[in-house]
C-alpha cells in the first residue's frame, strides 16, 4: 500500500495516539478524533489501541466507524454506527465497522457514567445523543475544510451521502477527497441540538440497515472467544464447588497430574483447575478429578423449595424488616375504606441465563503483559479485574472483545476471565478455559426465586384505590426491579421488599426483576378485573387514563390483536402491560390448554413504544426474541437447589423452549420522535402476565406460580 | 491412532484418541470452529454436522465411528457461503447472537437434501432438536420456507 503522511484532525488527541496515527501507514488516512470535549484531555491508558477515534476516513473514501458495545445478538454493532453515519452523512456502503478499544474515557456510554457496559437495553438509547453529536461534528469539520479550500461560505455548502456539494458552482467533493487536504481545527466545532438533522430527513435511522454481523453468522466465520486459537495455547477446565462459596478440602492431585497431557492442577478458592495439552486430555482428566469439599458455606443445607414455601410467612410477621420501594398515600386507610379487598401470593422460581455459548475465555499471561480474548458485556471490568488479581498495571492488560454467544446479563461479570488468568499464570502459556454446559448451569448466577404478596382495595365502582406489594426473597435490587407501577393511577401504594439471604449466586437476567414482578402485577390486576366483571382492557384504560403514552400502547396492541373478538373453542386471550428500560410494551396472547396440562400459546401480539426506532427490523427481532425467551421462562424454566447444590445440569432437565412451542408473533412499534429507549428487554416482562391472564380467561383459575409447568397447571385445574 | 475420513470433500487423517469426540476434533484439531459446543449431550444441536449426508450431533460422535465417513461442516456447506439457506438467513436477518446458527443451517440443509418440499409440520419436527436462546425460531422457519418456495 501507498505509504504517505497521515493527516489527522487531532483535536484533543493524546500525543502518543497522534504519533500512532502518523505511523500506522495503512494508506493515507484522515482521522477525526471526536468525543465529548470533556474527554479531550483523556490520558492514554491503552498502549495497544489500534485507532483512538470514533471515525477514520481513508482517502479512497472508506469510512471506519468504531463500535463501543458488546455484540451479543442485539445488533447494536450495526445500530450505533448507523446513528453516527446518519449525522455525518456517510454513505452506508462506505462504512466499515470495527470494535473500539476498551477505553471508557473515550468510548464509554455518556448517559451511563461513561462506562463500557452493555446491559439494561441502554446501548442505543445511551449512545444516541453522543453519536449524533460526534457525527455532526465530523460533518461540520469536513464542511469547514471544504469552505476554506474553495473559499466559499460554509452556508452555501450542503452534504450528500459521503460528499460535500456547492450547488451554485456545481462542485462536488467526496469525503475521501477531502481527507487528502483537510486541516485539523484547534478546537472541535460547537454543535447545538438545532444543527442536528430533523428526524424527518433521516436516511438511515428508522430504515432497517442489514446487520453487519449476520453474514459471518451464517457461514461459521463469526469469531466467539470459544473459537480463538493462539500459538502455544493449552486447555483448561475447572471443577467448581457445587455449593456456592464451598471450598475444596482435598483432591486426587497426584493421580490427575500423572494423566497424559496434564500440565498442572491449579487450586482456586472455590475449585480445582486442570490445564492440559489438548482439549481431549483436559476432558478426560476432568472426568477423573475427585474433590472432597469442606462444609461450612452459608448455602450448605439450603433447599430452595422449602425456603420458597416459607416465604409466605414472612410479610407482616416481623421476622424481616421490610424495606420500602415506594410509598404514596395511606394504604391502610384506603384498605379499610375499600368496598372490597383482594389478596394473592405469586411465586417465581430461580431462572438460568442459558446463553448458548457456555462461558469461556482465552488468556495469555506473559512477563510483558496479559492478553485476553473474551466476549464480555463488561470489557473494561475484564481488564481491571485481571489487572487486580494478577497485580499488574492496567495498561498491561489488553482485551480483545469477541462476539458473545448470548449474554442476557451473565456476561457482565468477569469470573470466567479471571479464572483463565489464574490458569495461564500457572503454566505461563495461553490457556483456553472452557466451561462445560453443566459447569455453566450449575455454577450459574440465577434470576432469584421470590414470592410476591399482592393486596388491593377497590371502591364501589371497582376502581383501584389501594395497592400493597411485598416481594420476599434474596437478591435486593434484582427483586425490586419492575415492582413500581408508575403508569397506573392508584392513589395509595405501598411497595416493599423483605430481603433474605441464602448464600446462592444471583444475577441480572434479561429484564431483571421485571420478568416476575410484572407477571404478578398484571396477573393480580386481571384477577381483580374478573371478580369485578370488568374487561381487562377496560381495567387498564381506567388505570392509564393519566398516562396517554402508555394508554396508546395498550390501545394499539388491542387493535392489532382485535381484542374483544370471540375466541375459538378452547382458546382464550390475555393481555399485559409493562414498562422497561424507559420503553412501554403491551401484549396480547392466545392460548389453549391440553389434557396433560400443557399450555399452548398460539399467537402473540406485542406493541412497543421505544421512541425513535433506529433499526426497525432488528428491533422487531429483539422483541420477538424477548417474547420467546419470556415464554420459555414462563412455561418451562426452573432451577432448584437441594442441600445448596443445583439439581439440574443440562438441557434435558433444564428445558428451553423449542421451535414447536413458539407461537406466531406479531410486533408493532408506536411511531415516535422521542429519543430511543431500550429495545432488548421490554418484550420479556409482558409475557408472564399475558399467559396467566389468558389462562384465567380460559379456565377462571389463576396461575400463581411461574413457570406454569403441566404439573402446576393440572394442580390448579384440580 | 490415525483416523481417516473425508472432511468437507477432502480426505484427511488425524491422530487423536479413538474416543475423542468429533466436535472437539473439528474445532480444536482442524480449527473448523463454525461447529459449536452447546451442551455435549445431544440436547441443543449447536454442534450439528452432516455425517454421510445425515444431520448428526458431533458432540455425540466418537472418532472411532467417523473412520471412513464423510463429514460436512458449515464451512463446507458451500464454498462461499452462498447455499440458498445461507442467503435466506441473511435476507431474513435470522441470526442474533449467531451461536446456534451453524447448527440450525446444517440441520435445515440436511432436511432439504432429503425432501425438497417438506410441510410446515415436517420442518418444525425436524428442526426441534436445535435450540436458539435468542428466540430466532420464527425467522428460521420463514427462511427455510422461503427457500422451499423458491424451489
Ligand atoms: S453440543 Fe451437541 S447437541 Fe449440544
Ligand atoms: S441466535 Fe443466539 S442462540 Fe440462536
Amino acid at each position: 500500500m501507498n505509504r504517505k503522511e497521515t493527516r489527522a484532525l487531532t483535536a484533543g488527541l493524546p500525543l502518543n495516539r497522534r504519533e500512532f496515527l502518523k505511523t500506522t501507514g495503512a494508506g493515507l488516512t484522515f482521522a477525526v478524533v471526536l468525543g465529548p470535549a470533556a474527554f479531550s484531555a483523556a490520558k492514554p491508558s491503552y498502549q495497544e489501541s489500534s485507532i483512538g477515534a470514533w471515525v477514520t476516513i481513508d482517502t479512497d473514501g472508506g469510512i471506519l466507524i468504531l463500535n463501543p458495545a458488546a455484540e451479543m445478538g442485539q445488533g447494536s454493532m450495526t445500530a450505533l454506527p448507523v446513528i453516527l453515519a446518519e449525522e455525518m452523512d456517510a454513505d452506508w456502503n462506505d462504512v466499515r465497522i470495527e470494535n473500539s478499544p476498551i477505553e471508557p474515557e473515550l468510548y464509554g456510554n455518556a448517559s451511563f457514567r461513561m462506562i463500557m457496559l452493555t446491559v439494561g437495553s441502554f446501548t442505543v438509547s445511551g449512545y444516541f445523543d453522543q453519536l449524533r453529536m460526534a457525527g455532526a461534528q465530523i460533518r461540520r469539520v469536513l464542511m469547514d475544510s471544504v469552505a476554506r479550500e474553495w473559499n466559499v461560505p460554509r452556508a452555501e455548502l450542503h452534504s450528500e451521502p459521503s460528499a460535500i456539494v456547492h450547488s451554485s458552482s456545481n462542485r462536488r467533493i467526496t469525503y475521501g477527497e477531502i481527507a487528502a487536504f483537510a486541516e485539523s481545527p484547534s478546537e472541535l466545532p460547537d454543535i447545538s441540538e438545532s444543527d442536528l438533522k430533523d428526524p424527518e430527513s433521516f436516511r438511515l435511522i428508522g430504515r432497517s440497515v442489514p446487520r453487519r454481523d449476520i453474514p459471518a453468522k451464517t457461514n461459521g466465520t463469526a469469531t466467539y472467544a470459544m473459537d480463538i486459537h493462539v500459538p502455544g495455547m493449552v486447555y483448561g477446565m475447572i471443577q467448581r464447588s457445587p455449593v456456592h462459596d464451598g471450598r475444596p478440602a482435598s483432591y486426587n492431585k497426584a493421580e490427575i497430574q500423572s494423566l497424559p497431557g496434564v500440565l498442572t492442577t491449579v487450586e482456586l478458592d472455590y475449585g480445582i483447575g486442570i490445564v492440559a495439552e489438548t482439549i481431549h486430555d483436559v476432558l478426560k482428566a476432568r472426568n477423573v478429578l475427585k474433590i472432597d469439599w469442606a462444609r461450612g458455606a452459608q448455602a450448605d443445607g439450603f433447599n430452595s423449595r422449602d425456603s420458597q414455601a416459607e416465604y409466605a410467612e414472612i410479610p407482616g410477621s416481623g421476622r424481616v424488616e421490610p424495606r420500602s420501594v415506594t410509598h404514596t398515600g395511606d394504604v391502610p386507610r384506603a384498605m379499610r375504606r375499600a368496598a372490597k379487598t383482594y389478596s394473592a401470593d405469586y411465586l417465581s422460581d430461580h431462572v438460568y441465563h442459558a446463553q448458548m455459548e457456555p462461558l469461556n475465555s482465552v488468556v495469555s499471561v506473559t512477563d510483558s503483559g496479559v492478553e485476553v480474548w473474551a466476549g464480555s458485556q463488561a470489557p473494561y471490568n475484564v481488564r481491571t479485574s485481571v489487572a487486580r488479581v494478577l497485580d499488574v498495571p492496567l495498561e498491561n492488560v489488553v482485551m480483545h472483545q469477541c462476539y458473545l454467544g448470548g449474554g442476557f446479563g451473565r456476561r457482565s461479570v468477569s469470573d470466567y476471565v479471571v479464572e483463565a488468568a489464574h490458569l495461564s499464570k500457572a503454566v505461563k502459556k495461553p490457556v483456553k478455559l472452557i466451561w462445560t454446559r453443566p459447569d455453566d448451569l450449575q455454577y450459574g448466577q440465577f434470576r432469584p426465586m421470590n414470592l410476591q404478596r399482592m393486596e388491593a382495595g377497590v371502591d364501589a365502582n371497582g376502581t383501584l384505590t389501594a395497592w400493597f406489594h411485598c416481594i420476599v426473597g434474596d437478591g435486593g435490587g434484582l427483586l425490586t426491579s419492575g415492582a413500581r407501577i408508575p403508569f397506573y393511577g392508584i392513589p395509595n401504594q405501598n411497595i416493599e421488599l423483605c430481603s433474605m439471604s441464602h448464600g446462592v449466586r444471583l444475577k441480572h437476567w434479561r429484564a431483571v426483576g421485571h420478568g416476575f414482578n410484572k407477571y404478578a402485577i398484571e396477573a393480580f390486576l386481571d384477577e381483580i378485573a374478573q371478580d369485578q366483571g370488568i374487561d381487562p382492557l377496560e381495567m387498564r384504560r381506567n388505570l392509564l387514563k393519566d398516562s396517554p403514552r402508555a394508554l396508546k400502547v395498550v390501545e394499539a396492541v388491542a387493535e392489532m390483536a382485535d381484542w374483544g373478538q370471540k375466541p375459538t373453542n378452547g382458546r382464550a386471550f390475555g393481555m399485559a402491560f409493562a414498562e422497561r428500560s424507559h420503553s412501554l410494551a403491551a401484549a396480547v396472547c392466545e392460548i389453549s390448554v391440553d389434557s396433560d396440562g400443557q399450555i399452548h400459546v398460539h399467537r402473540f401480539w406485542c406493541t412497543v413504544d421505544g421512541g425513535i426506532i433506529v433499526q426497525p427490523e432488528n428491533a422487531s427481532a429483539q422483541i420477538e426474541g424477548a417474547i420467546v425467551l419470556g415464554l420459555s421462562s414462563t412455561l418451562l424454566e426452573s432451577i432448584t437447589l437441594s442441600d445448596g447444590s443445583v439439581d439440574q445440569s443440562n438441557f434435558h432437565d433444564y428445558k428451553l423452549i423449542r421451535m414447536s412451542q413458539v407461537p406466531e408473533i406479531n410486533v408493532s412499534f408506536i411511531s415516535s420522535k422521542e429519543r430511543p429507549s431500550g429495545i432488548g428487554e421490554p418484550g420479556v416482562p409482558v409475557v408472564g402476565g399475558a399467559v396467566a391472564n389468558a389462562f384465567l380467561a380460559l379456565t377462571k383459575k389463576p396461575l400463581r406460580h411461574m413457570p406454569f409447568t403441566p404439573e402446576r397447571v393440572l394442580e390448579v385445574l384440580g | 491412532m490415525a483416523i481417516e475420513f473425508t472432511l468437507n470433500g477432502k480426505p484427511v487423517s488425524v491422530d487423536v484418541p479413538s474416543d475423542a469426540l468429533l466436535l472437539w476434533v473439528l474445532r480444536e484439531d482442524f480449527r473448523l470452529t463454525g461447529t459449536k459446543y452447546g451442551c455435549g449431550r445431544g440436547q441443543c444441536g449447536s454442534c450439528t454436522v452432516h455425517i454421510d449426508g445425515q444431520a448428526r450431533f458431533s458432540c455425540r460422535s466418537p472418532m472411532s465411528a467417523i473412520e471412513g465417513k464423510s463429514v460436512t461442516t458449515i464451512e463446507g456447506l458451500s464454498p462461499d457461503g452462498s447455499h440458498p439457506l445461507q442467503k435466506a438467513w441473511i435476507s431474513g436477518q435470522v441470526p442474533q447472537c449467531g451461536y446456534c446458527q451453524s447448527g440450525q443451517i446444517m440441520r435445515a440443509a440436511a432436511l432439504l437434501q432429503e425432501n425438497s418440499s417438506p410441510t410446515h409440520e415436517e420442518i418444525v419436527t425436524h428442526m426441534d432438536p436445535v435450540l436458539c436462546r435468542c428466540g430466532t425460531y420464527n425467522r428460521i422457519l420463514r427462511a427455510i420456507e422461503s427457500v422451499i418456495e423458491q424451489g
